[in-house]
């Protein structure tokens, strides 16, 4: 295993600060690990142009690396090709679904969320209406299920 | 500053100024969705302006940061346009003001994904996705509110009325903006506004207002000409950064 190969399981294992239940590598912000002549560089790409916890995860992804032993990594963001959900793994939406978000599905990318079928984390039912497109974080919106009348986040396809 | 670092300012200002007025909503929106969703908006809006200005400063080549950029310059060197200093006035004025400027973004980005500029190609590749949220909601708004009670139709088209003038300057081009088409850099802001036009046109339409009619066209950002309300909404933006320069959280 080469030394890159090394840190980005090392940096994979990084939460997201504001949805803890997911690391970097499920939300497929982590781009790429390499070395050149002998310097290490991580690649991050945020998911939203204004999202606050980019600067957090970049500082944790600099002090993982450092307390694993490797010293001077330098971590860039990168904003092109733009982040996607179609790059979230299935372990990741599998994980958003079991900690009570709603995840995002590809064929709901580009269509309006209104138009978006939505099943309720809770009990699974698709009788689910959008209260509003902005949620908690900017990656999610708020919906409500009508069966169980229980509030919930879903994370938008984008 | 060369041309390539003035016109990364301009976008960049006008998505820090806008950013900062939806901010005034926080807890003092009509509802809490509303409260989170202007919010929301804002946060988009800071992170172009934080890439923006970081290129603007990078192409300067002078050592400002964005920073520097946003705190550190008088109103008289900000390169907004005028719509997006107003004062947010009722929701109404709010939304109309996001109805006109958010159709015209998502054109002007739609477009910059093109650009020469691989910065600016970046941050409009990943904006473009969120200035649709936001054009989606100013439409709803404007649908709910226009097509409302007697009451709400009438704020929103007096609302409609007050923005439409300040429209007007985001189409206009100029020397600069002539040089940078033809280097593939920039986007030609006259080419925007059919689009703007029919898009903005059907959506007051739906909404039962009326499509003004007004040859008053204020101008002036782009050079630095702003309104009265933009100094004092400086005045409250950097006062913090002035008082305890480089201090941070």
């Amino acid at each position: 295993m080469t030394r890159a190969q090394r840190l980005r399981e090392v940096v994979a294992g990084v939460p997201d600060p504001e949805i803890p239940a997911l690391t970097i590598d499920d939300l497929g912000i982590l781009r790429d690990v390499a070395e050149e002549r002998g310097h290490l560089t991580v690649t991050l790409t945020p998911t939203y142009s204004g999202c606050p916890a980019i600067d957090p995860i970049r500082d944790a992804v600099a002090g993982t690396a450092a307390g694993a032993g490797f010293a001077d990594v330098e971590v860039v963001l990168q904003l092109k090709p733009a982040w996607t959900t179609g790059w979230m793994s299935e372990e990741g939406r599998r994980k958003l679904h079991a900690y009570g978000i709603a995840p995002p599905s590809d064929r709901a990318i580009g269509c309006p969320l209104t138009q978006v079928r939505v099943a309720c984390p809770r009990c699974g039912s698709r009788d689910t209406r959008l209260v509003t497109r902005f949620g908690a974080t900017p990656c999610q919106a708020q919906f409500t299920c009508g069966e169980c009348l229980e509030p919930f986040d879903h994370f938008k396809a984008h | 500053m060369n041309d390539a670092a003035e016109y990364a300012l301009r976008l960049g200002d006008d998505a820090l100024v806008l950013a900062q007025r939806l901010g005034e909503w926080a807890a003092r929106a009509p509802e809490l969705e509303e409260d989170l969703a202007l919010t929301n908006i804002a946060l988009d809006l800071l992170g172009q302006a934080r890439a923006l200005l970081t290129h603007a400063g990078e192409l300067e080549g002078e050592g400002r940061d964005e920073d520097d950029l946003a705190y550190l310059r008088s109103d008289r060197e900000f390169r907004n346009a005028l719509i997006v200093e107003q004062p947010n006035g009722d929701f109404a004025r709010t939304i109309a003001r996001q109805l006109l400027f958010s159709t015209y973004q998502l054109a002007l980005y739609d477009r910059l994904c093109d650009s020469a500029d691989d910065v600016l190609s970046g941050v409009a590749g990943k904006a473009v996705k969120e200035v649709a949220y936001h054009r989606d909601h100013a439409r709803e708004w404007t649908l709910r509110l226009g097509d409302g009670t007697e009451e709400s139709h009438r704020r929103m088209q007096d609302a409609v009325d007050w923005m439409w003038p300040l429209a007007a300057e985001l189409f206009e081009h100029d020397a600069l903006t002539e040089r940078l088409v033809a280097e593939g850099i920039a986007v030609d802001p006259r080419a925007l506004r059919p689009a703007w036009e029919h898009f903005v046109g059907g959506v007051l339409e739906e909404a039962t207002l009326t499509r003004p009619e007004t040859t008053y066209a204020p101008t002036g950002g782009r050079r630095g000409e702003h309104s009265e309300a933009l100094g004092h909404m400086l005045a409250v933006m950097q006062s913090t950064h002035r008082a305890h320069p480089g201090a941070t959280w």
